[in-house]
């Protein structure tokens, strides 16, 4: 038990350690630029003295290291400095909407998984049949599609054809939950299509790399029932691949979801990190970014060590 | 009864009859599946549903057709080894072929396939299709049809540059980490992992952010972000070959580094990293495309197709889908690469499944 926690325990410490030098690189980049903030504000109306008050007021004239600090300890009890453009803390922006974001991540998850580890299943077992070809075309083609190809395709047969669903997510405070599922149901939806086609596949890899060693054939050999073959051999050993499936494609989520905010106007987090981007205002790039990054490093953490739990050889390394 | 269906079914039995009576069973399957399957949507759907299925059938036949015609052709046309090569490769591979030499030949000529100037304004904003312009005007009046063509390439060169300098950076830092092994190996390894750790959307964004929305940016985020992974292909496959008996005596008759990786090892990596090259390609294709999508990718008024799509969504709220076909042909393009992508894992790696 102790070997457990103490691998858990160094992998935790090593995306911790990724995240600092990710939060370095964000922070730096920034200040690589010339120019900084006081001048991004007062814009025109620079002058020598306003710009010093100003950078005396936001504490700019400090060195960049002693910034970064104040910025990382903010930013870990969620205080992110204030937007360029608006004044108002970044904090205050960003909070509902990215609830609003990993409620449409949720949403889609919820969906996706339970079907598409099921299909995955069921194409690895039916492998090489008609059913199997079509799924590999059809998943291929998802995958190849930009999101906002997809997006825009259920727009104009659900939303614009047959006026279903609503095209434009848009969400206010006293929606009931029901109306807020039929809102958000399209930009769901095309989060759905993009990660069942990748989990699929990526099940259907796992589960006939796993139905191709010798333990499998020896069990068929033995005349075990197919059944059996699956519940009692197989699958114990395709938790691992599953569970790995299953986090690598939520952090994948979490990149796609910025396109499909922007297709449904949807008002998360990836479209402010999109406004922000095109209006140059850092501190909203800046907590974005980090906030992204940080959820994908969760997730990828959260397969590896998913992966340790349910396979016993990776507890004890060479 | 409309003449539609009878002609439908009876040209769909005979077929079948005489693809059975001539022993073809490759072609029997899948013709007498189809009118089973016609059966019953035609039964659900109608005549509005057979018309569906009659459609995608033809469509799927026509694929099917002309890369069964351009395989041969290119197997007529290529020397004998490459063409033994091709003899064999699925029809799913002739298809991605024949795509992308579809798009090369749009992107090499386009100001001679394109009835109009990229950014030349012929009529009135969003004017319908006629006989002067092919899919109608875009959003400011311009052809849309021509730009679409004047897409091909900037999108795809833009796609090809960035892949490419991913590429370079990413293959010889990992042929350099491979021959030169040690704390500089470790060092490069951990860089590569740190970068993989950041989605590669939002580390886009964020160089778009503090560089702007310029084309050598561009390249050069797509390059840092997409070299890790070119670098852990490389530097595994470069692992294997360096541990080989002929190096060890290239390098005991003194070879230099340069000529280790230019004549010993690149050699025997190539299908790997070909392959590679095809699937990099694809993600970049599709990054790029978003970040157009997203305005953030080349700048207007060069045609290209992420930012068409977003330039002309208004129309798709009205049920028309010429704002699709801009996304659609980057849809094509990636399925096309990965289909060519397959083939060659298939071939290099000698695996069933």
């Amino acid at each position: 038990m102790g070997d457990i926690v103490s691998l858990i325990g160094k992998r935790l410490g090593y995306g911790l350690i990724t995240l600092l030098v990710i939060s370095v690189i964000i922070f730096f980049m920034v200040e690589m630029l010339p120019g900084d903030a006081a001048e991004a504000i007062l814009q025109m109306g620079a002058t020598e003295e306003n710009l010093a008050a100003l950078r005396e007021e936001m504490g700019l004239d400090r060195p960049a290291i002693i910034r970064y600090f104040d910025w990382l300890a903010g930013a870990v009890v969620g205080d992110f400095g204030v937007s360029i453009t608006s004044g108002e803390p970044v904090s205050a922006i960003i909070g509902e909407r990215f609830v609003n974001t990993l409620f449409l991540a949720a949403y889609a998850a919820v969906i996706a998984v339970p079907f598409a580890v099921i299909l995955g299943i069921v194409v690895a077992l039916l492998r090489n049949t008609l059913f199997d070809r079509v799924a590999n075309v059809l998943t291929l083609t998802s995958i190849s599609s930009p999101e906002f190809f997809l997006g825009y395709v259920l727009i104009l047969l659900l939303a614009v054809r047959t006026d279903m669903f609503p095209s434009l997510a848009s969400l206010s405070a006293d929606m009931s939950f029901g109306e807020l599922l039929h809102r958000t149901f399209l930009p769901a939806l095309t989060l759905v299509l993009v990660v069942t086609a990748h989990m699929m596949r990526m099940t259907r890899a796992a589960i006939i790399n796993l139905l191709s060693s010798p333990y499998i054939e020896m069990a068929r050999l033995k005349g075990t029932p197919p059944l059996k073959v699956i519940v009692r051999h197989a699958l114990p050993n395709a938790w691992a691949p599953i569970i790995n499936v299953i986090a690598l494609n939520l952090a994948y989520l979490i990149t796609g979801v910025v396109l499909v905010e922007v297709v449904f106007v949807y008002p998360g987090i990836g479209q402010t990190l999109v406004d922000a981007v095109s209006k140059q205002n850092f501190p909203v790039v800046q907590a974005c970014c980090l906030i992204f990054a940080a959820t994908f490093i969760l997730l990828n953490l959260a397969a590896d060590v998913g992966a340790i739990l349910t396979n016993p050889r990776l507890r004890h390394p060479k | 009864m409309s003449t539609f269906v009878i002609v439908y079914f009876a040209f769909l039995i005979g077929a079948s009859c005489l693809a059975a009576y001539m022993d073809r069973r490759s072609v029997f399957m899948p013709l007498f599946s189809l009118t089973l399957v016609s059966f019953v949507v035609g039964i659900v759907g109608g005549t509005s549903g057979l018309w569906f299925i009659a459609i995608a059938a033809g469509l799927l036949a026509l694929a099917a057709g002309t890369s069964y015609a351009f395989r041969e052709f290119l197997v007529a046309i290529l020397p004998t080894n490459a063409a033994k090569e091709l003899k064999t490769a699925p029809l799913t591979a002739a298809f991605g072929l024949f795509v992308m030499f579809t798009y090369a030949i749009a992107g090499f000529f386009a100001p001679w396939i394109a009835p109009h100037g990229e950014t030349e304004v012929i009529a009135s904003a969003f004017a319908p299709a006629d006989e002067n312009m092919l899919l109608g005007a875009d959003q400011l009046g311009r052809d849309m049809f021509s730009r679409i063509v004047y897409g091909t390439r900037n999108s795809v060169g833009l796609a090809l540059l960035a892949t490419s300098a991913a590429f370079l950076l990413g293959a010889s830092a990992g042929l350099y980490a491979a021959v030169r092994g040690g704390w500089m190996d470790q060092f490069l390894g951990r860089a590569a992992d740190v970068i993989m750790s950041i989605p590669s959307l939002i580390f886009a964004l964020l160089m778009l952010a503090i560089f702007g929305p310029k084309i050598i940016v561009i390249i050069i985020a797509v390059a840092i972000i997409f070299s890790p992974r070119v670098f852990r292909l490389v530097r595994s496959v470069a692992g294997n070959v360096v541990v080989m008996d002929y190096i060890e005596a290239a390098k005991l008759r003194g070879e230099k580094r340069g000529y280790l990786i230019r004549k010993e090892i690149l050699p025997n990596s190539t299908a790997p990293l070909i392959a590679e090259f095809g699937l990099e390609f694809c993600f970049v294709f599709l990054l790029v495309a978003g970040l157009s999508f997203l305005g953030l990718g080349i700048q207007p008024p060069a045609a290209d197709w992420g930012s068409m799509v977003r330039e002309n969504a208004t129309l798709i709220s009205f049920g028309d889908i010429t704002p699709l076909i801009p996304a659609a042909a980057i849809a094509l393009l990636t399925v096309a690469v990965n289909f060519v992508v397959d083939w060659m894992l298939f071939r290099s790696s000698g695996l069933k499944e």
